[in-house]
């Protein structure tokens, strides 16, 4: 491992050490007892008592923290407030859901990303090209829910092609999981694959004007072959990081779209947690989604040095 | 400059023939290149349009945001509700209009909390550097490491649900953003002759930041300024939309559009047009920001000022053949 690569990995664990003092100041935050919040009005004293042991929050605060840091690294998360479930049971229930919309977006926005910022790039300024931005600047503009409405009230409401809502476990039935896909990754991966394109396109452009590309034509290249050779292979190098970043911002995207495809996902498990003032589950969900997103920047960041041997010091 | 500006003009009238240009400053140039830009001409007119409607609100909606008619429930648009009417009767239109003044007020204050926050953290990091800089930046990376609507949600969790919460969340997540845009501005100046000049003839830290660093470390923040109040409309919408922004009956966009979401099948109208309204301002703020962008770098603007001359000297050309 390089100096870079470890110096790198070192500031990604203490940032992440200091996502958990936050998550963990989540619960204490709250004005009032958390446990009485989450149970309501009507309870009996031994469930409290009961709840509040076994959530150890009668302990003082720097041993709770020791406690909850110390199995939540070993996979232990705590139990729901509200069903006695462990919380990572309840997470795992969900992932597969969120881990298929997640993938078949940036599928989808690569699909468009690619194409539309490469032929942009090499028309400038042509027809082509203004309506390419007009799209991605729209595309970026537009609220990921209200794409998601939108897209159910034409391809399932009036042509009736796909379900408005709901998920199938790719275990159950493959087909049945692929069709309740589409909307809801087409709704997440238009608003990321606009943004993709204008980068695809700077990319793009930057490497058309390289010199190697001028020596490639110069001395009598296909346009194809430039463009293959050339210019591709250099100007999806940055892309693969953005795309990676681009995955990582998804995640935030998903929870408003997981609400409205009534998709079973983490960002549904974390808002209703929210509303049942399921503190666990809350911290449990923003704490493994904060480590996803720092994980994925971190390796984006690696692997740049690894694509590009220019940057690595 | 001005007395020197009217000197040279009392002279060039005496002289008669000869024509001296008075010295444009730099704001009416940028101001002139920005608004020869369509694009951003449109999101100028949108914004202000936009502005005005929140200003003006109650006196040019048709009715008020929670006058109930059960009796006009889902009405498609025609001539007496343009935009149609709700589950409740309520003029669609009239609650679009009003929605306005919510979305630009939540948009503004939760902004005008990430700048103050994150510029001051940013000059301070920037500026001293050492301990303050690593104990400041390592803060903001830590908000930087949530996704932004998860860090919003779990804000109002412990907040609890409502407007002012809202801004709070908001302005919390965008935060870190200002501060690295500072950072990064400040050290790009401190170190320049007209800083250390400054210091050398005995003007304060605190001069030294706001006279000299901030306004020259300003135009990346105020692009930042623009396509963070575009995030920050969006945001507004969607905590609204899942419950924890805007609470019932306030007239709020995202909030309507979950009102719409029941009612797919027989009333669009309640979904569509506060949606489009979404859009339209959100885009404004964006193309604003990318006008700006153009305009206050300077890399960017000498390119576009070289594009301006060379299609007027062609124009010229044009004209004379």
């Amino acid at each position: 491992m390089t100096g870079f690569a470890l110096r790198r990995t070192l500031q990604s664990v203490v940032v992440l050490l200091g996502v958990s003092v936050a998550v963990f100041a989540l619960v204490h935050l709250v004005d009032g007892d958390p446990v009485r919040l989450a149970l309501g009005t009507r309870f009996d004293q031994a469930t409290y008592d009961a709840l509040r042991e076994r959530s150890g929050l009668d302990q003082p605060l720097a041993v709770q923290y020791a406690q909850w840091i110390s199995s939540a690294v070993t996979g232990d998360l705590g139990v729901s407030f509200r069903s006695g479930d462990p919380v990572t049971v309840l997470i795992l229930e969900r992932l597969p859901a969120t881990l298929s919309l997640a993938g078949a977006s940036i599928l989808v926005a690569l699909l468009i990303a690619l194409p539309l910022g490469t032929v942009s790039a090499l028309r400038p300024r042509s027809l082509l090209d203004g309506l390419g931005t007009v799209v991605s600047q729209v595309g970026i503009s537009v609220p990921e829910f209200w794409m998601g409405i939108m897209l159910i009230l034409l391809f399932a409401g009036t042509l009736g092609w796909f379900p408005a809502s709901g998920y199938v476990p790719l275990s159950e039935d493959p087909a049945g999981w692929a069709r309740s896909l589409v909307l809801p990754a087409v709704t997440t991966g238009l608003v990321s694959g606009s943004v993709l394109t204008r980068f695809t396109r700077s990319s793009v452009l930057e490497a058309l004007g390289a010199e190697h590309v001028r020596t490639a034509r110069a001395k009598g290249l296909g346009p194809r072959a430039v463009l293959n050779w050339h210019v591709l292979r250099n100007a999806l190098l940055p892309l693969v990081t953005v795309t990676g970043v681009q995955l990582a911002y998804l995640l935030s995207g998903v929870v408003v779209v997981e609400i409205v495809f009534a998709w079973p996902g983490l960002g549904q498990l974390a808002l209703q947690a929210v509303q049942a003032r399921d503190y666990p589950v809350l911290q449990g969900a923003v704490l493994l989604f904060a480590f996803v997103f720092l994980l994925l920047n971190l390796v984006v960041d690696l692997l740049y040095t690894k694509l590009d041997p220019r940057i690595s010091a | 400059m001005s007395a020197a500006g009217t000197a040279a003009g009392s002279a060039a009238g005496a002289a008669g023939a000869v024509r001296v240009r008075p010295p444009r400053g730099r704001f009416t140039s940028a101001l002139r290149l920005l608004l020869s830009s369509p694009r951003t001409l449109f999101a100028l007119v949108v914004v202000v349009g936009v502005v005005l409607l929140a200003l003006l609100d109650e006196q040019v909606a048709p009715t008020g945001y929670n006058e109930v008619d059960v009796a006009q429930r889902l009405l498609a648009p025609g001539a007496d509700h343009w935009f149609g009417t709700d589950d409740l009767g309520r003029d669609v239109l009239s609650r679009v209009v009003l929605g306005a003044a919510v979305s630009l007020q939540v948009g503004a204050v939760a902004v005008g909390f990430s700048l103050v926050c994150g510029v001051t953290a940013g000059l301070l990091a920037g500026y001293y550097g050492r301990w303050l800089d690593t104990v400041l930046m390592r803060l903001m990376d830590v908000l930087f490491a949530f996704p932004a609507m998860l860090l919003a949600i779990a804000v109002i969790a412990v907040l609890g649900p409502g407007t002012t919460n809202a801004m709070i969340a908001i302005g919390l997540t965008y935060t870190p953003v200002f501060a690295r845009v500072t950072r990064a501005a400040v050290l790009g100046v401190k170190e320049s002759v007209y800083v250390r000049a400054s210091r050398s003839v005995g003007a304060s830290d605190a001069r030294l930041l706001l006279r000299h660093v901030l306004p020259n470390a300003a135009p990346p923040i105020i692009v930042q300024t623009s396509v963070s109040l575009a995030f920050a409309v969006l945001a507004e919408a969607a905590l609204s939309f899942v419950g924890l922004g805007t609470q019932p009956p306030a007239p709020s966009w995202g909030r309507m559009l979950s009102e719409g979401r029941g009612h797919l099948e027989d009333a669009w109208w309640m979904a569509v047009f506060p949606g489009l309204a979404i859009v339209l301002l959100v885009l404004a703020f964006n193309l604003l920001g990318d006008g700006l962008r153009d305009v206050l770098d300077p890399q960017q603007r000498s390119a576009l000022e070289a594009a301006r001359s060379r299609s007027r000297r062609a124009r010229r050309r044009g004209g004379r053949s």
